[in-house]
């Protein structure tokens, strides 16, 4: 049976543990199975024993996986780090509290890049994790565990984390969908915070309706974060089947140079389907959002450096030193820290120390009011925007590791909404040379539901098969 | 350009020590990086406001009030060296 019911999508398996068809503890143990046996380096940590569900909860038990950013009480969290291995943080975040308490399981935490510093999964201290439908390929990052997992069947579904593309950008190489949605929609109490005014987490599910689903139980104000905003609306499960009447924006200024050729092709064949489907597609300037990726890495480095400060060797994780103050905070942090994120709290320190503050960190940020304005006055004539999700398909392992900007660039289409704080999702478009191609749509704050209604006509006609087994 | 006097100063503020070939590899690096941010210096932000946070939010207040928070002995225990009633660390003095 167990193929069978891996064969299921979350939703789907949601229902027939509601009905009473299937036996929430039988689909744990098979997700458990192969999580245990996992050969892509998705996992971190695997539950052994089925946690207690209520099986006519919303989300039926149904396995799931999580980014290891996320704390999880008395669960190794490591945020992809050697500074925190073995750390078993005392309460757990609250998206995973909420999911918890709708019903969903926890079957694993899943390797990262480094503090979800990374494009390629490359930068976890744990090993790298490989694409499934490549394994000599990355599976991008930083949520590249989270994106193997549900593309190779090893969960139904996962969380991961956004900072500049971190969900999306995964998504798009592993042929899943990834929701990034709008900035304080879901809380960030318990996410092992990477650059605060830029985290976000969401799902990544094999399609539309599941991403819907979870998010729904996902979202929420609360206390613990005051950054965090109710939702507007009820989270819908979508149906439509027509894009009839919805505008569509296509940034030229975005789909200039770098984005590969095979991925232009499903790009553009999308942008035909879209109009066969009654959507009507004109082009928008987004003048600034080319800038993104400069205000970016500015921005997220200088605000990981300020949160990457409490690893110090005091409260928890690594302690090295040779016994005088100082030395245990350098050289903890010399032992503990990966490459790129010591990169980044370098460039992060250097853009806000004296002298250089202004000229950096206050130029990005007002950089980042531009690209705002720009996707506002975009929204006043379009309803979405619609780009590629990443300017590549997955690359070799190694291919960009030599060279930090060329990495950087995986997010040149991602960047913009998450400095805009905007709700973007990526589905599958098609293949390129038999690699997935992500597309990505996006709306103005708190759009989900016109999204996810938009994404889940497109899927239906494009009618993705994923990983083949 | 970064050199490595201030790649050394960087370090400092940050309390990172770095080996002799990641000094060298961060002067380039770094440079390379910034070259790249400094492109935002091409658009003309004259009169633009920075931006702090994206989603309008109003002042967040609450109550100060009490609330149970964790028992000492779990927030300590994590904790590479602590004694029973705190974090233990090396003297400042060395």
């Amino acid at each position: 049976m167990s193929e069978d019911v891996v064969a299921l999508s979350a939703a789907q398996a949601a229902e027939r543990v509601r009905a009473g068809e299937l036996s929430a503890r039988e689909l744990f143990e098979v997700y458990r199975d192969r999580s245990a046996s996992d050969e892509l380096g998705v996992y971190l940590w695997v539950a052994e024993e089925a946690p207690e569900v209520v099986s006519d909860a919303p989300l039926g038990g149904v396995p799931l996986a999580v980014k290891d950013l996320f704390c999880t009480k008395d669960v190794p969290s490591t945020s992809g780090s050697r500074i925190l291995a073995g750390y078993t943080p005392p309460y757990t975040a609250t998206a995973v509290e909420n999911l918890v308490r709708a019903g969903a399981a926890m079957v694993g935490k899943t390797n990262m890049d480094e503090f979800a510093m990374g494009s390629s999964n490359e930068n976890s201290a744990y090993g790298p994790v490989r694409n499934p439908w490549d394994t000599s390929r990355v599976p991008g990052g930083s949520s590249g565990g989270s994106a193997a997992a549900v593309a190779a069947g090893l969960a139904p579904w996962a969380i991961g984390t956004d900072t500049g593309g971190s969900i999306r950008q995964p998504a798009a190489l592993c042929g899943i969908v990834g929701l990034k949605p709008t900035y304080g929609s879901v809380s960030r109490y318990g996410m092992i915070a990477f650059a605060s005014s830029l985290d976000q987490c969401g799902p990544l599910t094999r399609d539309v309706t599941d991403a819907a689903l979870l998010y729904r139980h996902m979202v929420g104000r609360d206390d613990c974060d005051s950054t965090s905003l109710q939702h507007p609306e009820e989270i819908r499960l979508p149906s439509s089947e027509s894009l009839e009447g919805l505008r569509f924006g296509v940034p030229p200024a975005l789909l200039g140079e770098g984005i590969e050729p095979g991925v232009r092709e499903v790009f553009d064949a999308t942008v035909a389907r879209v109009e066969e489907l009654g959507g009507l597609v004109e082009e928008v300037d987004l003048p600034s959002a080319t800038h993104g990726l400069s205000a970016y890495y500015v921005i997220a480095p200088a605000e990981a450096s300020a949160n990457l400060a409490r690893y110090d060797g005091v409260r928890y994780g690594l302690r090295s030193g040779n016994g005088d103050l100082t030395s245990m905070y350098e050289e903890t942090r010399h032992d503990g820290f990966g490459a790129e994120v010591k990169r980044r709290i370098m460039i992060g320190t250097y853009a806000l120390s004296s002298g250089y503050y202004d000229a950096y960190y206050g130029r990005a940020q007002r950089v980042r009011t531009k690209i705002a304005e720009d996707f506002r006055e975009a929204f006043e004539r379009v309803d979405l925007i619609l780009t590629p999700t990443s300017p590549t398909v997955a690359f070799e392992l190694g291919a960009r590791t030599k060279d930090p900007l060329a990495m950087y660039m995986s997010d040149f289409l991602t960047v913009p909404m998450s400095l805009a704080g905007l709700p973007a999702i990526s589905i599958p478009g098609g293949l390129s040379d038999g690699l997935p191609v992500g597309i990505q749509l996006a709306g103005p704050a708190f759009s989900e539901n016109r999204i996810m209604e938009a994404a889940y006509a497109l899927e239906q006609s494009i009618g993705f098969e994923g990983v083949p087994r | 350009m970064i050199d490595r006097e201030q790649v050394l100063h960087v370090a400092k503020l940050a309390r990172l020590r770095l080996s002799e070939e990641e000094v060298e590899r961060m002067s380039e690096e770094l440079s390379t990086i910034l070259e790249h941010v400094e492109r935002i210096n091409e658009l003309d932000l004259e009169g633009v406001e920075p931006t702090s946070h994206v989603i309008d939010v109003e002042n967040v207040l609450r109550p100060d009030e009490p609330r149970p928070c964790l028992p000492r002995e779990v927030a300590l225990a994590n904790a590479p060296d602590a004694t029973d009633e705190g974090f233990r660390v090396p003297s400042p003095g060395g």
